[in-house]
């Protein structure tokens, strides 16, 4: 493959990417609405099209053509780069990720996967830990009280959680021993008995699953650990002096690092997109991106299923279940897991 | 040709932020210069081949230190800092230049002496025939095989410094 070539491939994919990325971001705030409209014996957005299928739309023409109001007080060029650097991050994660395997068109044998470096996982984790000053320069900048504390909130919550995250993937990296993803997913494949899949999740990764979750659920600031925005203290948080485009901006960011985190869990866990494949050619290239959707859906789902059961944490009780609970397992979870393949 | 020309970029970045780091009056401008040096640093490791030294770079300085630093900033709230009056002039112009240039100098000779500028931009080196200078792998065995007395004595270290911040941080009863 050509250099030109290889340029218009890449940059196909990564307008596929974003255009996928970007249409599963609204179509999330809907499936939330309507999921959490239900749990609470109510019909959600039903006015916009059949079941309220064009109510993302209808949102982003709304937040278009709302007024973009700058509060006086702030600072200014911060103020400005904060929504920016928190929406750039979210959406360059979504590079490294890998939806399937090669595919071949006509000449063209290409990954499903706009980049396939060697240090996939290490350059996800960089790129969310460099996303906390999105939030942290948002509550700084607005000079509002609500913000500050929003942002305090939200800096502290993301650096402590990102360690029981980190700590949390080294049992998979373990058992794959790359930090490539494509190499992760490939160390998954196949079963035992025939039927059991060889997932990381089945083993032994259950412990680690669970603490990635718990911790990705903090980092991306979802119930029950919204704690930085917190609408009965701190009216929206960190975002609160945000208007328009600039707050749909944030609101985009956290949908989009919902996604990461989901099929980062599918990939690292459960065997990323690993199914039975049959049918003819074209199907059989199609299946295993729809395999790995499927994941995807039901981790957006269980993300919504969440937010609409449980309460809020304490902020003190935040605080001690990442550092008193989650770490210390985490660090378990590497003992065993290392001690176990050790004496294999 | 094209890591050269990279290379430059990104030098040019890490010296042009370090300067502004020095320049800005507002705190929070000095810690964000800060970041733009750490970050172009990765990328020049990353031009050496030491990927996951540039990844670890991004990880812990820019997205962990950093962020505490910002944290302790916005806590503490710290305005735009004060000047001196009486600053000697001969400093001034000349101090930061006449620190490059002899620093400059010093990193040539060095480098002359220990052979460490035969190590070429761009394109990983090949380390004891086998290893990749700056993959995982080659880390891991150094760190955990070659230098693991060092290693674990670093650890013992940044336990002692943590401690010793609690004793200290901790309210009196």
């Amino acid at each position: 493959m050509g250099i030109g070539t290889y340029i218009l491939v890449s940059l196909v994919k990564i307008a596929i990417a974003l255009l996928v990325l970007l249409t599963a971001v609204a179509y999330t705030t809907l499936l939330e609405r309507k999921v959490v409209a239900h749990i609470q014996n109510r019909w959600g957005p039903s006015r916009v099209g059949p079941f309220g299928i064009w109510q993302p739309l209808a949102d982003g023409l709304k937040f278009i053509f709302k007024e973009d109001l700058t509060p006086p007080y702030v600072n200014k060029p911060l103020y400005l780069l904060a929504p920016v650097v928190a929406l750039t991050t979210a959406l360059t994660s979504i590079a490294v990720i890998p939806i399937g395997p090669w595919i071949k068109l006509g000449s063209i044998n290409t990954p499903l996967q706009i980049a396939d470096v060697n240090i996939g996982l290490l350059i996800i984790l960089g790129v969310t830990s460099v996303g906390v000053y999105g939030v942290a320069l948002a509550g700084w900048s607005s000079n509002s009280k609500y913000s500050m504390l929003g942002g305090l909130r939200a800096s502290a919550q993301m650096v402590s959680y990102e360690i029981a995250l980190g700590l949390s993937l080294i049992g998979v990296l373990i058992f794959a021993g790359s930090f490539s993803l494509r190499d992760i997913v490939d160390s998954q494949a196949g079963t035992w008995l025939g039927f059991i899949p060889k997932w990381n999740l089945f083993k032994g990764q259950f412990v680690a699953f669970f603490i990635y979750i718990m911790a990705a659920y903090a980092e991306t600031n979802r119930i029950p650990f919204d704690l930085p925005e917190a609408e009965t203290e701190l009216v929206a948080g960190y975002h609160t002096e945000y208007s328009s485009m600039k707050f749909a901006m944030f609101f985009m960011a956290e949908y989009a690092n919902m996604v990461t985190v989901a099929c980062l869990a599918s990939i690292l866990f459960l065997g990323g997109w690993s199914g039975p494949v049959f049918g003819p050619p074209i199907v059989q290239s199609l299946l295993p991106v729809f395999w790995f959707a499927l994941r995807v859906f039901a981790f957006m789902f269980i993300y919504i299923w969440v937010r609409g059961t449980l309460p809020r944490f304490r902020y003190d009780q935040l605080m001690a279940f990442g550092w008193k609970f989650l770490l210390p397992l985490a660090i378990a979870n590497i003992v065993v897991t290392s001690l176990v393949v050790a004496l294999k | 040709m094209l890591p050269l020309v990279l290379f430059f970029i990104f030098a040019a970045l890490c010296v042009g932020g370090a300067i502004n780091l020095l320049v800005q009056k507002h705190p929070i401008n000095s810690a964000l210069s800060l970041i733009v040096v750490m970050g172009s640093l990765a990328l020049i490791y990353l031009l050496l081949g030491a990927e996951f030294v540039a990844a670890v770079q991004v990880i812990v300085y820019a997205g962990a230190v950093m962020v505490l630093f910002v944290f302790v900033i916005m806590l503490l709230n710290a305005g735009v800092e004060e000047r001196t009056e009486h600053a000697s002039r001969v400093a001034t112009v000349l101090g930061v230049p006449g620190l490059i240039i002899g620093l400059s100098i010093a990193v040539w000779v060095v480098s002359h002496l220990a052979g460490l500028d035969r190590i070429a931009i761009g394109g990983p080196t090949v380390m004891n025939g086998s290893d990749v200078f700056g993959n995982p792998q080659a880390i891991g065995r150094l760190l955990f095989r070659d230098f693991l007395l060092p290693f674990e004595v670093t650890s013992l270290l940044i336990l002692i410094a943590i401690m010793g911040a609690v004793v200290l941080a901790r309210r009196e009863e």
